[in-house]
């Protein structure tokens, strides 16, 4: 790998991040939005409701870390959306980048994309709700790992949908959170689930890592063994996620698509 | 560089874009390709760029074929514009130009981005964003993102499409004089034949995926009679129609 190239990359989206301020309001807007609403929804169910009465927060925090998800995921697809809105699909694949170069460059502006936003969400939602994720201790930090290594595969595997269907498959690219969020019990126990998606939703990542959340939280147990299985089960899909991105490619390459993609 | 291909194919299901294809261009000549819309020439071009995986055949450049060698190494001494690709538009030229001498790592970037902006004139733009730019300017901006690593190989696909008489020349003669001054071989498609007349020293003339005739643009319009290259390319093609109807 070469950071020359890899830098370069990152420096083109840096520039088009910094020289406008509405890129940078929408990237802190929504995250913000998130945390208000989650944050007078957690407030009505800490008073109303016994499952959480003994822990302030536990859906705030749950909501933080699901746009920590959110975010890492589209901002990975809107990088390469941004390239084939402006036409400048085809000069990116004459460059000598090669694929893991771009895929490196991408992760790496994904999270400073997903951190303008969340950081000044997070830091808002301990003063106006009391509500701090750094409750969840060190584990918190192999929650994150888990949750934007996901978030990067999903980012891969939309990034694969538009190399394969073109940029029609751009409102995918907007949905497919939404497509896994209530697989992902973010909000709820595995237990409300039927039986038979309680099966599928564990091979997601999401359920080990939301459960693991309100088992620190509620009952202040830490379970070490659930946070490296969303680890692992992670990583899992990332490979998929890469290999997917790969196949696309030269699946592109057989149709033609690289030359003139743009909208 | 030198550019062969071979029996180069590309089919997209049942169309055949190229067939066949097989052309040489020696190192530091100019070829033109020219024909109707659709003929085959974006897809050649996409092939030798590596964009396009041929159905089948090879395109080697200096003897390496480009699908089985590493496309990383050949991609640094080659390049490529076309009035069809844009560069991001909400980045000035300056930081155009930075991006891609990063992404082609370019050993002295600021220098050889100061050169680029001297040549083709770009000083008043350059801190302009490329989405404010005229096509003239965008062009000749675009044209300097093609030349930023000094390319072996460079392909150009219509590269005065657009643009007013006076732009094309300027954007012609510049060609014709960093060509003089530079190692390169050069693979142009157009549709303007005197460009083709003037920069080309060979040209082969396209329709349906099949080369229909090739030549320099003399011969080619002393051995069909005509007085110039464009009723040269109407006789070809169109006897080429009748023939196939």
């Amino acid at each position: 790998m070469n950071w020359n190239r890899i830098s370069g990359l990152i420096l083109r989206h840096y520039y088009l991040i910094v020289s406008s301020f509405p890129r940078i309001l929408d990237l802190i807007y929504w995250p913000t939005i998130q945390i208000f609403l989650w944050g007078f929804i957690s407030k009505f169910f800490t008073l109303n409701s016994e499952y959480y009465s003994n822990t302030v927060g536990v859906i705030l925090t749950a909501a933080i870390l699901y746009d920590f998800l959110f975010r890492s995921s589209i901002s990975y697809n809107m990088m390469f959306l941004e390239e084939i809105w402006s036409r400048n699909f085809t000069n990116l694949f004459i460059t000598p980048l090669k694929l893991n170069e771009i895929i490196a460059a991408l992760t790496i502006t994904a999270i400073f994309r997903t951190m303008i936003g969340l950081v000044p969400a997070t830091l808002l939602a301990a003063p106006l709700f009391g509500v701090s994720i750094f409750k969840l201790g060190l584990p918190l930090f192999l929650l994150l790992l888990a949750l934007y290594i996901f978030g990067v595969t999903l980012g891969l595997l939309v990034t694969s949908g538009l190399l394969r269907f073109g940029p029609s498959f751009e409102n995918i690219a907007w949905g497919s959170l939404f497509f896994l969020a209530p697989l992902g019990c973010i909000y709820y126990p595995i237990e409300i689930l039927p039986d038979w998606l309680q099966v599928i939703a564990k091979a997601l990542p999401l359920v080990h890592i939301f459960e693991e959340v309100r088992s620190i939280l509620i009952n202040n147990v830490i379970n070490y063994y659930d946070t490296l299985k969303a680890l692992v089960i992670s990583i899992a899909y990332l490979i998929v996620g890469i290999s997917t991105f790969y196949l696309s490619y030269a699946g592109a390459r057989n149709r033609g698509v690289l030359i003139n993609m743009g909208e | 560089m030198k550019v062969s291909l071979k029996k180069l194919t590309k089919k997209f299901k049942s169309i055949v874009a190229v067939n066949e294809l097989s052309l040489e261009v020696q190192k530091n000549k100019t070829i033109g390709i020219l024909g109707p819309n659709g003929c085959g020439k974006t897809t050649t071009i996409g092939m030798i760029l590596g964009l396009i995986n041929p159905t089948s055949g090879s395109v080697e450049i200096d003897d390496q074929d480009i699908n089985k060698i590493n496309r990383s190494e050949i991609l640094k001494k080659i390049n490529f514009a076309s009035p069809y690709i844009e560069l991001p538009k909400k980045l000035t030229v300056m930081e155009n130009l930075v991006v891609y001498s990063k992404l082609y790592d370019i050993p002295k970037k600021e220098q050889r981005i100061e050169e680029l902006v001297t040549d083709l004139n770009l000083t008043k733009i350059v801190f302009k964003k490329n989405g404010e730019l005229s096509s003239g300017q965008k062009n000749r901006v675009a044209l300097a993102k093609s030349l930023i690593n000094k390319p072996k190989l460079l392909l150009l696909d219509e590269p005065t499409a657009s643009l007013d008489p006076d732009v094309g020349d300027y954007v012609r003669t510049y060609i014709e004089t960093y060509k003089k001054n530079n190692e390169i071989t050069l693979i142009l498609a157009s549709h303007n034949m005197i460009e083709v007349e003037r920069l080309c020293e060979e040209v082969i003339m396209m329709r349906e995926g099949n080369i229909v005739d090739r030549g320099s643009c003399q011969d080619l319009i002393k051995k069909h009679g005509r007085k110039n290259l464009e009723e040269t390319f109407l006789k070809i093609v169109r006897d080429k129609k009748n023939e196939l109807e």
